[in-house]
């Protein structure tokens, strides 16, 4: 197990390496100059000489690349230039949206899709089946950002149940913080459960045809016993990859989801930086997305070696 | 007619209307646009308007018919763009198993995995500007680990069997035995992901140019109307109402056909699934 921990942990730290470099890659090297970039045209030359000054372009590439990690390493991850502040600042009052909505999300979208899927698949073409196979067929199609503009049209304008948009603040209290983001995580967490609930029916219907599953029954369980004992475990391996894969689509999903919104999350922070050519915040915002992508997916590794001893032998 | 039968006629009727709508765009639309009609705008369905105005007086189902067109090239090409790279790379992956080639092309697949097409968007957005082209890219991008894993998982069971092994042994290369034996063997796995790629192409496509990283006015597409409805949502519905529908029921016909597909490639499949 230690040895299998060694070699994802390594792993692990080879694609942050390469990750940075390619997102280093592209927002400093390929626009030529940055400073120009940002400026625009009609910058001064004194201007530009002062920001490339400020942003440290003068030296190599190279230590640009180390002097950019090591800062984020230490929790500096300089200083934007439209805002005059510094970005892990800006990024860590952002996170408390983000992250919250990411989170209620998945926790939102796996509730539903877990009873969804292991009911359907127990009653295997039933009407039960079939409802959840149609309803779940609907919400893999429907784009999140136009049900959630169905729903702030029935439940904030016309039911007035909730508000059409913006963020309380955590100082509102819990519940009250937790109530602004709630639309929003319905939105987000519906077209993931759909998809978590048929990849977790498709993988119980698998399992329960296996072998031992009939020995089971033949020994004497009832088919709901075997379900519960046996089946549903061996069924989660593809669920997790699927939640694992899940959670960088609702990372994109709510940079979507903050606009439909307007929640002052990481999402707008990356738009209004794309608008003001702030390439040092859109730098940092995307490097710590993939962070959490190939975090996530690590821990989702991690998990499988837990629930299938078999995996952590082979690659 | 079985489940799998009807999903596929559902799904390719589907598919169908919004690639017919698209294709009759280019003959023949209601309604021009590019004009405005000031005078008409923000109006509900009616004779004239089937599907209503926007807020400048256009007619939405013209722009649908329009916007169909910009949806289905984005993904269509972004769908090749995935093949076209991914499809090679993993008949390559798949005949040097354990190679340093292979570790390198699934490395590079789970590098690109953590991208998810919205960041790429995004970086790219950022350096050059948006446009429907960057979509393309960005959608393109992330659609080729999807094909390089699956034409590698299929291509290594087939390396194994005794077809195979008759043309190795009768002095085929490598790259030979990939493109006459490996690839046709594998072209309905294929065909099924890229239906259920070009879906998920149109929905990013939507998304992007949503947020504005897709096409650019005046070019129409759907997410890029509902942008533009979104502040009107609460007196002008059908503005919002429309292209949403026409983004899930293509998505939709597209899933269905894929899962029909799958079930009418794969029989054994389709017993396991009922």
């Amino acid at each position: 197990m230690l040895r299998y921990f060694l070699k994802r942990l390594l792993s692990l730290g080879l694609s942050l390496i390469v990750a940075s470099a390619v997102i280093f890659l592209a927002l400093e090297v390929v626009p030529g100059d940055p400073a120009a970039y940002m400026l625009g045209i009609n910058a001064q030359e004194d201007t530009l000489a002062a920001l490339r000054e400020e942003l440290g372009l003068n030296g190599s590439v190279w230590g640009r690349y180390v002097s950019w990690v090591g800062g984020m390493l230490t929790g500096d991850f300089g200083t934007s230039y439209t805002y005059r502040t510094p970005v892990a600042e800006m990024i860590g009052e952002r996170l408390w949206i983000s992250l919250p909505l990411a989170l209620y999300a998945l926790t939102l979208s796996t509730v539903i899709a877990f009873p969804a899927g292991i009911w359907a698949a127990s009653k295997r073409g039933s009407a039960v089946d079939v409802s959840v196979m149609g309803v779940t067929q609907l919400g893999v199609a429907i784009p999140n950002f136009w049900f959630a503009m169905l729903m702030v049209l029935v439940f904030a304008i016309n039911l007035r149940w909730f508000s059409a948009g913006g963020f309380v603040g955590w100082d509102a209290g819990f519940f009250a913080a937790l109530k602004s983001l709630t639309l929003p995580t319905v939105a987000l967490a519906l077209p993931q459960a759909s998809i978590l609930a048929r990849v977790m029916r498709s993988s119980l219907l698998d399992t329960l045809s296996e072998d031992f599953i009939r020995t089971a029954r033949a020994k004497g369980l009832s088919k709901r016993q075997a379900l519960w004992r046996h089946a549903l475990r061996n069924a989660l391996i593809p669920v997790l990859t699927i939640i694992g894969l899940q959670f960088s689509f609702l990372l994109a999903g709510a940079i979507i989801i903050e606009n439909v919104f307007f929640l002052p999350g990481l999402g707008r922070l990356v738009f209004q930086s794309i608008s003001a050519r702030d390439l040092i915040v859109v730098e940092s915002v995307v490097m710590l997305l993939v962070l959490a992508v190939i975090v996530v997916n690590f821990a989702v590794d991690m998990a499988y070696a837990v629930v299938d001893p078999r995996l952590r032998g082979r690659r | 007619m079985n489940g799998g039968n009807r999903n596929l006629w559902i799904g390719a009727v589907l598919t169908a209307l919004f690639a017919g709508a698209a294709l009759v765009s280019f003959l023949w639309v209601p309604y021009d646009v590019a004009s405005l009609d000031i005078a008409n705008k923000i109006k509900g369905p009616s004779a004239s308007h089937p599907l209503g105005t926007d807020h400048f007086g256009r007619d939405i189902l013209s722009m649908i018919m329009v916007g169909a067109r910009t949806s289905i090239a984005v993904a269509l090409v972004a769908v090749g763009i995935g093949m076209g790279i991914g499809v090679p790379l993993g008949l390559a992956a798949a005949a040097r198993k354990g190679s340093l080639l292979d570790e390198l092309i699934m490395r590079g697949n789970d590098l690109v995995f953590a991208f998810p097409s919205l960041l790429i968007a995004i970086m790219i957005t950022a350096v050059f500007g948006a446009s429907a082209l960057n979509a393309i890219i960005a959608i393109g991008i992330f659609n080729i680990p999807v094909f390089a894993r699956l034409t590698r998982s299929g291509a290594l069971s087939l390396w194994t069997r005794d077809y195979v092994m008759a043309a190795r042994v009768s002095g085929k290369g490598a790259a030979r035995i990939s493109f006459e034996h490996i690839l046709p063997n594998v072209m309905n796995l294929l065909i099924v992901q890229g239906t259920i790629q070009f879906s998920l192409g149109i929905l990013a496509e939507a998304g992007l140019s949503y947020v504005g990283l897709g096409a650019q006015p005046p070019i129409p597409s759907w997410g890029r109307m509902l942008a533009d409805s979104q502040t009107m949502i609460s007196f002008a519905p059908h503005m919002a109402l429309f292209p949403g529908l026409a983004i899930l029921l293509t998505v939709l016909g597209l899933n269905l056909m894929g899962d029909g597909l799958r079930d009418l490639f794969d029989p054994k499949l389709r017993r396991a699934r009922r």
